[in-house]
C-alpha cells in the first residue's frame, strides 16, 4: 500500500506526541512529581500509532497497563492526561484513576487497565455492541505478549471468533512480561501462532516500522468492518525504558547491548529518515513538528501543575451512576 | 383478575426479561445454554425463539469473557443481561466483576456508565455439593460499585429483575435455586421494585427477623410456629443487599428491641454480621438482647442429603434463634 504524505505525517505526529508525552512523564517521575506506577510506551510508538491511524473516531480500543500511548494515538488531550498522572481534579479521571486507568470513552478509549489480560474481554463486549448496532464500528484490543498466557485472553479470543465479531487483536510483543523474557514463559516464539487455534488469521509485522503496522492494521480493520471477523496482528517491538519507571530497578534483566540494538531501530527516527529519503519531508519539517509538540507538552505540564487536587468530598463520588442522571 | 394469575419464580424472571427486551431494543442476553435450551434452570426458556439469536446469545463456557462481554457492551451503550449459570462461577469471573465492572466508572472519574445485569443462581438444597451450592453474596456486597439483589418470591423476582435491567449500574441478580418452582400471584404488567427498598413481609411486635431469599420463606414458617407460642415476629426482607435498606431494619429493631438475622450463607463474615453491626451502632440503646445470627457452619456445603439438610438453616433453626433471643431478660 502507498500512503499519502498527509497520512505519513499523521502517523509521524502520533508517534512524536507519544514520545514527548512519555519522556516528559519519565522526567517528572524521576523528579518525584508523579505518584504511583508509570509504565512508559517509549519504543513501541509505531504500534499504537499505526493501528489507531487506521481507526475512525467512533471505533473502540482497550488498552493495557502501558496505556498512555494508546490514548495519545486515539487523540488524547495532553492537558487532561498530564493532570491525571499528577492526580489532579482536571485529569481525565478526576484524579481517581491515574496512569493505569487513563481513559476517554468519548474517544472510544475504554481504559488503560491494571490487570494483565483484562482489556481483551471488554474489547469483545465493545465489538459485540458494534455488531449489534450495525453501524460498522470496530474494536481493537491492544495487549502484550505476556497477557496471552492468561485465561481472560484465551476466553476473549475464542468468544470473538465464535461470535464472529468485528475486532482486531493487536499484540505488542516486546519480548518481556514485566522482567521475565518471553522464552521463559511460553514455548512458542510467535504469539500469532495462537491465532489459528481460535480460527482467526494472524500476521507478524515489524513493530518498529509504523508503515508496516499501519498496512496490517488497515487490512485487519477493514476485514472486521466488512463482516470478515476477528484477526490478530503481532507487532514485534521493544520498550526502551523499564517495565515501570525509567531506570532499571533491582538486578539487570536485559543486556545493554540488547537495548542498544533495539534503540538503533527507533521507530520515529528511522521513519523520519525514510520520509526524508523518499522526498516526503525535510529535516526542517520535523524540527517544526517537534518544537510545536514540545510546546504543547510544556503547556500541559504547566496546566497540570497549576490544577487543583481533588477535594476529599470527591472520594465517594462516581462510585455509582445516579438513576436521576447525575453522577 | 390479572392479579390472581400465578407464575413461578423462574417464570417471573423470564417474564421480566421478556418484557424489558420488548420495551428496549438495547437489552440482550448472553450466557451458557440460554438459547435454544433455555438455560439449565429454564429461566431463559423461549426467549431465543421470541427474540432471535442476535439478542439471546449462546456463549462458550467462558465466565470471564461472558462478564467482559457485558462490561464492554454496556460501557459502549447496550444494556446486557449476562448469565453465570451457578453463583459459584462468579469466582471464575471475579476479575471482570470486581476489578472491571464495579470499578470502571470510578476509575474513569465518572466517564462510564455500565447498565449491566449479571444473573446467577445461588443457594443449596439440591445435593449439588460444594461448587454448585454456595451463597457468596457477602463477597459481592463488599465491593463498591455493585448492586446485589436476592428475591424471596415470584412477585419480588419480577419487580426486582425489571429494576435491575433498568438500573444504570452493574447489578447482580441472584436467583435461589430452591425457589425456582415457587408459585404466587404476579401482575401481568411490567412493574419495578426499587433497589435498596426492603419489605416488611409480616408485621409483629416482639422480635424482628431479618431474612432474605429462601431464608425469608423459612422465617415465615418459623413465625407461624412461634405465633402459636405467643411470640409475634416481624419479618423484614431487605430484597436488595447492596444497597441495604438500613433504615427499615433499624426502625424495626427500635420497635421490637430484639433481632435475629437469618442467612443461608456461612455465618462468619456474612451479611448477618454487617446487619448486626449496624443495629448495634444505630440502635444499641433499644436492644433487650444481643442480635442473633443464624447461618451455615464454617464448612463447604456438603453433598449427602443427610449432611446438607443439617447444614442449611431452616425454619427450625430460625425459630430456635428467636426463642433464645426472647429468653434474654
Amino acid at each position: 500500500m502507498d500512503f499519502s504524505s498527509a497520512k505519513q505525517f499523521d502517523l509521524h505526529r502520533r508517534m512524536v506526541r507519544i514520545r514527548l508525552f512519555e519522556e516528559a512523564a519519565g522526567r517528572l517521575a524521576e523528579a518525584n512529581k508523579l505518584p504511583g506506577f508509570l509504565h512508559l510506551y517509549v519504543g513501541e510508538e509505531a504500534v499504537a500509532s499505526g493501528v489507531c491511524g487506521a481507526l475512525n473516531d467512533d471505533d473502540h480500543i482497550t488498552s493495557t497497563h502501558r496505556g498512555h500511548g494508546h490514548l495519545v494515538a486515539k487523540g488524547g488531550d495532553f492537558n487532561r492526561m498530564m493532570a491525571e498522572l499528577m492526580g489532579k481534579s482536571t485529569g481525565y479521571c478526576k484524579g481517581k484513576g491515574g496512569s493505569m486507568h487513563i481513559s476517554d470513552t468519548s474517544l472510544g478509549m475504554l481504559g488503560a487497565n491494571g490487570i494483565v489480560g483484562a482489556g481483551s474481554p471488554i474489547a469483545v463486549g465493545a465489538a459485540f455492541a458494534n455488531k449489534y448496532r450495525g453501524r460498522g464500528q470496530v474494536a481493537v484490543a491492544f495487549f502484550g505478549d505476556g497477557s496471552t498466557n492468561i485465561g481472560a485472553f484465551h476466553e476473549a479470543a475464542n468468544m470473538a471468533c465464535a461470535l464472529h465479531l468485528p475486532i482486531v487483536f493487536a499484540c505488542e510483543n516486546n519480548e518481556y512480561g514485566e522482567f521475565t523474557p518471553r522464552d521463559k514463559t511460553m514455548a512458542i516464539t510467535d504469539v500469532v501462532d495462537r491465532a489459528a487455534g481460535y480460527g482467526m488469521p494472524g500476521v507478524i509485522v515489524d513493530g518498529m516500522d509504523v508503515i508496516a503496522v499501519h498496512e496490517a492494521a488497515v487490512e485487519a480493520v477493514e476485514r472486521a468492518r466488512q463482516g470478515g471477523g476477528p484477526s490478530m496482528i503481532e507487532a514485534k517491538t521493544y520498550r526502551f525504558y523499564n517495565h515501570h519507571g525509567v531506570q532499571n530497578l533491582g538486578l539487570k534483566y536485559r543486556s545493554d547491548e540488547e537495548v542498544a540494538v533495539w534503540k538503533l531501530r527507533d521507530p520515529i527516527f528511522t521513519f523520519e529518515d525514510r520520509m526524508i529519503e523518499n522526498g516526503v519531508a525535510t529535516r526542517a519539517n520535523f524540527d517544526d513538528i517537534w518544537a510545536e509538540l514540545r510546546a504543547d507538552i510544556d503547556n500541559a505540564i504547566q496546566f497540570a501543575e497549576d490544577s487543583p487536587y481533588p477535594t476529599p468530598d470527591q472520594i465517594t463520588v462516581n462510585v455509582y451512576t445516579s438513576m436521576t442522571g447525575a453522577n | 383478575m390479572s392479579d390472581e394469575r400465578k407464575l413461578t419464580y423462574a417464570q417471573a424472571f423470564n417474564e421480566a426479561v421478556s418484557q424489558m427486551m420488548e420495551a428496549d431494543p438495547d437489552v440482550f442476553c448472553a450466557g451458557e445454554d440460554i438459547g435454544a435450551f433455555g438455560g439449565v434452570f429454564g429461566t431463559f426458556a423461549g426467549l431465543q425463539a421470541k427474540f432471535g439469536e442476535k439478542r439471546v446469545v449462546d456463549t462458550p463456557i467462558s465466565e470471564q469473557a461472558i462478564v467482559g462481554l457485558g462490561v464492554g457492551a454496556s460501557v459502549t451503550g447496550l444494556r446486557p443481561i449476562v448469565d453465570l449459570m451457578f453463583m459459584d462461577f462468579i469466582c471464575v469471573a471475579f476479575d471482570q466483576i470486581v476489578n472491571q465492572a464495579a470499578k470502571l466508572k470510578y476509575m474513569f472519574g465518572g466517564d462510564a456508565t455500565l447498565p449491566m445485569t449479571i444473573t446467577t443462581a445461588g443457594g443449596g438444597g439440591l445435593s449439588a455439593a460444594a461448587q454448585h451450592s454456595q451463597s457468596l453474596e457477602a463477597l459481592l456486597c463488599h465491593i463498591p460499585g455493585l448492586k446485589v439483589v436476592m428475591p424471596s418470591n415470584p412477585y419480588d423476582m419480577k419487580g426486582l429483575m425489571i429494576s435491575c435491567i433498568k438500573e444504570n449500574n452493574p447489578t447482580v441478580m441472584i436467583k435461589h435455586k430452591r425457589l425456582l418452582g415457587m408459585s404466587a400471584p404476579v401482575p401481568t404488567e411490567a412493574y419495578g421494585i426499587p433497589l435498596g427498598k426492603g419489605n416488611i413481609i409480616r408485621p409483629g411486635k416482639d422480635v424482628t427477623i431479618v431474612a432474605y431469599a429462601r431464608m425469608a420463606n423459612e422465617a415465615i414458617s418459623a413465625a407461624k410456629e412461634l405465633a402459636e407460642e405467643g411470640i409475634d415476629c416481624e419479618i423484614i426482607d431487605p430484597r436488595t443487599l447492596q444497597p441495604l435498606d438500613t433504615d427499615l431494619i433499624i426502625d424495626s429493631a427500635k420497635k421490637t428491641n430484639r433481632v435475629v438475622v437469618a442467612q443461608e450463607a456461612v455465618r462468619f463474615g456474612g451479611l448477618g454480621a454487617e446487619i448486626a453491626s449496624q443495629i448495634q451502632e444505630l440502635a444499641f440503646d433499644y436492644l433487650d438482647a444481643p442480635v442473633s445470627r443464624i447461618g451455615a457452619p464454617f464448612s463447604p456445603v456438603p453433598f449427602s442429603p443427610a449432611l446438607e439438610s443439617q447444614y442449611i438453616p431452616d425454619a427450625k433453626s430460625i425459630a430456635k434463634g428467636v426463642r433464645d433471643v426472647m429468653a434474654r431478660r
